[in-house]
């Protein structure tokens, strides 16, 4: 095997991931030295803070009222600069190594539900919706949970991350396990 | 912008280059993990974990950093972790991926980003209920590992490294 290529033009997803790693050392101990406390690398918080600005446009006071927004406190920090980062950070990767393809339905989706739009849509709406409503009651997502919590060894991280893969491999199966 | 802010935007850019150059943004990369036929993003995951968790355990052992772990609520990882898996095959991406596949043209992630941010909000409407039900279970709190076991994290480390080595040789042999 090759452990620099991916064989579609990437990196080697072992080489991609250990630098990842990397990373994540670097920015607990950059957030502990510079901003006080050390941070995690997370990215599902950031969703209620989006939602908490966007309610806030147009009922302020329920957003100050609700017991859940209050306890995340709504507004731009740390991790919310670092999702736009990903944006970013991807849209700079794709630009540079042409891998950057504007996109309507993605290939495995399209293969077991047709070219429709409005069914992708319809199917990452709802599925955001269940998604982001189990990330915020379990804490955290693939990268809270399954990255940081597993690097420092967190029970918590190990059960969810278990959780996260065993029933998305039962759904999953349902969804597209389907024959031709 | 404050030097918080700065911070994030450097380490998500840095993080978001890192995940499109290991081409695991993509629907079909995720999807493909759940049934089973493409490994790539267990080979990354794993890989920054094994690299991430020597790092936090040096860095927390010599006291640069502390740890955080996230509370061992039973009913809020177990419920909560189920209604992920099961959102996310449908979606094909997380949270973190979604703003990432975007950024590399994947336009229709937008659906994706904005059903989680109704999400959010919805969970933030019901949180007094969850609060008083699923969350008030069982609160066995912020727990590691090494503690459960009573080891030290290298233990924890040396078994669990391996494990994954013999994990990416089985994927290797596999062509997964």
């Amino acid at each position: 095997m090759d452990l620099k290529k991916s064989g579609d033009g990437g990196w080697s997803p072992y080489l991609a991931g250990a630098l990842v790693g990397l990373l994540a050392i670097f920015s607990a101990y950059a957030t502990t030295t510079w901003l006080g406390k050390t941070s995690y690398l997370g990215a599902s918080t950031t969703f209620v803070r989006g939602a908490g600005l966007m309610v806030q446009q147009v009922a302020p006071e329920h957003v100050q009222a609700n017991e859940y927004f209050v306890k995340e406190k709504v507004r731009v920090d740390w991790q919310f600069m670092l999702v736009l980062g990903i944006f970013v950070g991807s849209f700079i990767a794709s630009a540079t190594d042409k891998s950057f393809k504007l996109e309507a339905v993605p290939p495995v989706w399209e293969k077991h539900f047709g070219p429709s739009v409005g069914k992708r849509a319809a199917g990452a709406f709802f599925g955001g919706i269940v998604a982001m409503v189990g990330a915020r009651m379990a804490d955290g997502c693939p990268s809270g949970h399954g990255l940081s919590g597993m690097m420092q060894l967190s029970v918590s991280a190990l059960v969810a991350l278990t959780m996260f893969f065993a029933v998305g491999i039962i759904v999953a199966a349902f969804v597209y396990g389907r024959k031709q | 912008m404050g030097t918080d802010e700065i911070l994030g935007l450097v380490t998500g850019i840095l993080f978001g280059f890192l995940l499109q150059k290991g081409r695991v943004l993509r629907f079909d990369k995720q999807v493909g993990a759940m049934l089973l036929k493409d490994m790539t993003i267990l080979k990354f995951m794993l890989s920054a974990i094994v690299v991430g968790m020597v790092g936090v355990a040096l860095l927390s052992g010599a006291g640069v950093i502390t740890l955080s772990h996230k509370p061992m609520n039973v009913g809020a990882i177990l419920v909560g972790g189920a209604l992920f898996g099961a959102g996310w095959a449908v979606m094909g991406f997380c949270p973190g991926t979604s703003v990432g596949a975007l950024g590399e043209g994947r336009w229709h992630a937008i659906f994706a980003i904005a059903g989680m941010l109704a999400g959010a909000a919805i969970y933030a409407e019901l949180y007094p209920v969850f609060k008083s039900t699923v969350l008030a279970w069982a609160d066995l709190g912020k727990i590691g590992l090494p503690e459960v076991l009573g080891v030290s994290p290298w233990v924890v480390i040396a078994v669990f490294i391996p494990v994954v080595l013999a994990l990416f040789r089985w994927f290797e042999r596999k062509g997964l």
